[in-house]
């Protein structure tokens, strides 16, 4: 086999399975919130649908997927149809820069073809040396699925929900950078598998210790990018019946719910990389390296998904002037005064 | 690399500086109009990265950073501005903006 | 791979043309928005055909993320709809359009009489050179210039869209 259809074929197996991975992730993910949430406000939950009632996002894929798919009168139709597809796009294509771990070489096994043992290959889709600003470009873009899905819908809460998630990402973007810099001043790259790497040895190098004031701006400000409970106004269901997802309905609705999740699991995942190890295992007689890395890494992220759950299940909503103040007047200042403290540190430990 | 890119998006370059010209000409909503600069301003950071690959430097590409920062600058403040246009005329219209004082 | 890149290359420029028109062409004024969001994704990968990344993904992050989002913002904060004002009668249009025609053909001339080059392939564009020239004498002080005309922007548009008290 010529080395670029090689090349060509792992990189279309590496697509295939993270892209199963990720809508396997997104159906149980809508249970396993449901389950807790449900536990958390001492309710049962859906449990009828099989064990556990496990089986719960089948049914609801089945009954979304045979729902009438309806379009209000007024609506801009292309960009109707556009807005949740977009949506998906840009969550499924900001996945694909994330690392799962550091890079892989197979064990020669005899079942598999001369060309494939021993092949070293990187737990990532795209290796890209700008890879922190693509994310953040990329996760730019996904706001324009939910302002398009606002708009096109011709309905005065749509309308609302599309302004106040334009406003939101707009305000909590520039935090959400900010808490970046101090990361890639550190590492001296933009590239998410260097700034995971230089955290390895043991969890006080985590990066969530030496750049805590980074982590909680991170952490809030991708909450509120991911429009995240305390931050879900764009869709506060008492105020704007569902914000900009009210008209939609059938396939399109589970398309901007699964590009809501997906971007979840993004940001846990970089957040696992950049601020918890990725795959350092954090105590040194904890088992590490090859599929452990893996291992360690999936553990953190589903640990992030799960505070996001709690999050959920614990705190109220912000009220919208208040969601504007806390992003300009505490957020942006903290975010700088982290990154003048790490470029002093920076200076001045030389 | 195909060596007729670089002239190839230097023509592409001044298409588009004309559209966003013609875009200011043409166009009454004051909101219209400025994308249509920011379009020819794009235009010209498209001119930018070309010549900046012909002659192997980077300096276009940093003058490329400095317009970019500009727009930004100049689009915060041109949306605040129409923002106060709008609530002085209630409406965006360019020529109902023709006097010097509000 | 030559030939992959001409493909894109020729793909995304007629994209960017065709939405480039469509900015102008939209009575719309969010269509054109949108229009717009489509050239400038298009010429991001445009610039990253020529081989300049770190531009490319500041083109996304910068325009289509930050000031294409504030446009979309304010069109939607005052709800506007479709121009109520015709554009200019046919003869401010011939004017204009001959205008551009002219423009068109004398510069497109200039461009295709000039020869340029179409530079080597070992061109480094990379985000450290990139920070290395941009943080060298040449254009430091200009960088720290940029901060401050930000500086001055933020403040005056807090004025500026300040509803003043009565």
């Amino acid at each position: 086999m010529p080395a670029w259809a090689q090349d060509t074929l792992i990189a279309t197996v590496k697509v295939l399975l993270i892209f199963t991975v990720l809508l396997t992730l997104f159906s149980l993910l809508t249970w396993v919130e449901r389950r807790f949430l449900a536990f958390a406000q001492f309710r049962l939950g859906p449990n009828r649908t099989g064990p556990f009632g496990i089986l719960q996002p089948v049914a609801d894929g089945l009954k979304l997927f045979f729902k009438e798919d309806m379009a209000p009168k007024n609506a801009n139709l292309l960009a109707f149809f556009a807005a949740p597809v977009l949506a998906v796009t840009a969550a499924f294509t900001a996945v694909a820069v994330v690392p799962y771990g550091p890079p892989l070489t197979l064990p020669a096994w005899g079942f598999l073809p001369q060309w494939l043992q021993g092949r070293p290959f990187s737990l990532q889709i795209a290796d890209l040396d700008v890879g922190i600003l693509y994310i953040f470009a990329i996760t730019s873009l996904g706001v324009y699925g939910i302002v398009l899905a606002g708009w096109s819908a011709n309905n005065k809460y749509s309308l609302f929900g599309g302004l106040r998630s334009s406003a939101q990402m707009f305000s909590y973007e520039l935090s959400l950078g900010l808490s970046f810099v101090g990361l890639i001043m550190l590492a001296g790259s933009f590239r998410i598998q260097d700034i995971a790497a230089r955290q390895a040895g043991g969890f006080w190098n985590w990066h969530v210790f030496p750049q805590f004031l980074a982590f909680l701006t991170y952490f809030i400000s991708a909450t509120a990018e991911v429009s995240r409970t305390p931050f879900d106004l764009p869709e506060a269901e008492s105020e704007l019946v569902a914000g900009y997802h009210t008209e939609y309905s059938s396939m399109k609705f589970a398309l901007l719910q699964m590009a809501e999740y997906i971007n979840m699991i993004t940001v846990a995942a970089l957040t696992a990389n950049l601020f918890l190890g990725g795959a350092d295992p954090g105590l040194p007689f904890l088992p590490s390296g090859g599929l452990w890395g893996l291992a360690w890494f999936g553990v953190k992220t589903l640990l992030v998904i799960f505070t996001f759950f709690w999050l959920r299940a614990t705190v109220p909503r912000f009220r919208y002037d208040q969601l504007m103040h806390f992003g300009w007047k505490v957020l942006v200042p903290l975010a700088t005064l982290n990154v003048l403290a790490t470029a002093g540190w920076l200076v001045f430990s030389k | 690399m195909n060596p007729a890119l670089v002239p190839h998006a230097v023509l592409l370059s001044l298409a588009l500086f004309v559209i966003g010209a013609l875009g200011v000409f043409l166009r009454r909503n004051v909101i219209t109009v400025f994308m249509s600069i920011e379009l020819m301003l794009n235009a010209v950071n498209l001119a930018f990265v070309a010549f900046s690959r012909s002659w192997d430097r980077l300096d276009g590409q940093v003058l490329v950073f400095f317009v970019m920062t500009v727009a930004a600058a100049e689009a915060a403040v041109g949306l605040a501005i129409v923002l106060a246009l709008h609530r002085h005329k209630d409406t965006l219209d360019v020529d109902a903006f023709s006097l010097l004082k509000g | 791979m030559d030939s992959v890149t001409a493909v894109l290359f020729y793909a995304a420029s007629g994209l960017a043309l065709l939405s480039a028109m469509a900015v102008v062409a939209q009575r719309s004024p969010v269509g054109s928005a949108f229009a717009l969001i489509v050239t400038l994704c298009s010429l991001s990968v445009l610039y990253g055909l020529l081989g300049s990344p770190f531009i490319a993904v500041l083109q996304i992050v910068v325009y289509a993320g930050a000031i294409m989002v504030l446009f979309l913002f304010v069109l939607m904060l005052l709800n506007v709809k479709r121009e109520e004002h015709q554009p200019e009668g046919r003869g401010v249009g011939l004017l204009a359009g001959g205008l551009a025609l002219v423009f068109l053909l004398q510069v497109g001339a200039v461009v295709l009489a000039s020869t340029l080059q179409p530079g080597s392939p070992a061109y480094d564009a990379s985000t450290a050179r990139m920070a290395r020239l941009l943080f060298s004498p040449d254009y430091l002080y200009v960088f720290e210039a940029t901060s401050i005309l930000i500086l001055s922007a933020l403040v005056g548009a807090v004025v500026l869209a300040r509803k003043e008290p009565r």
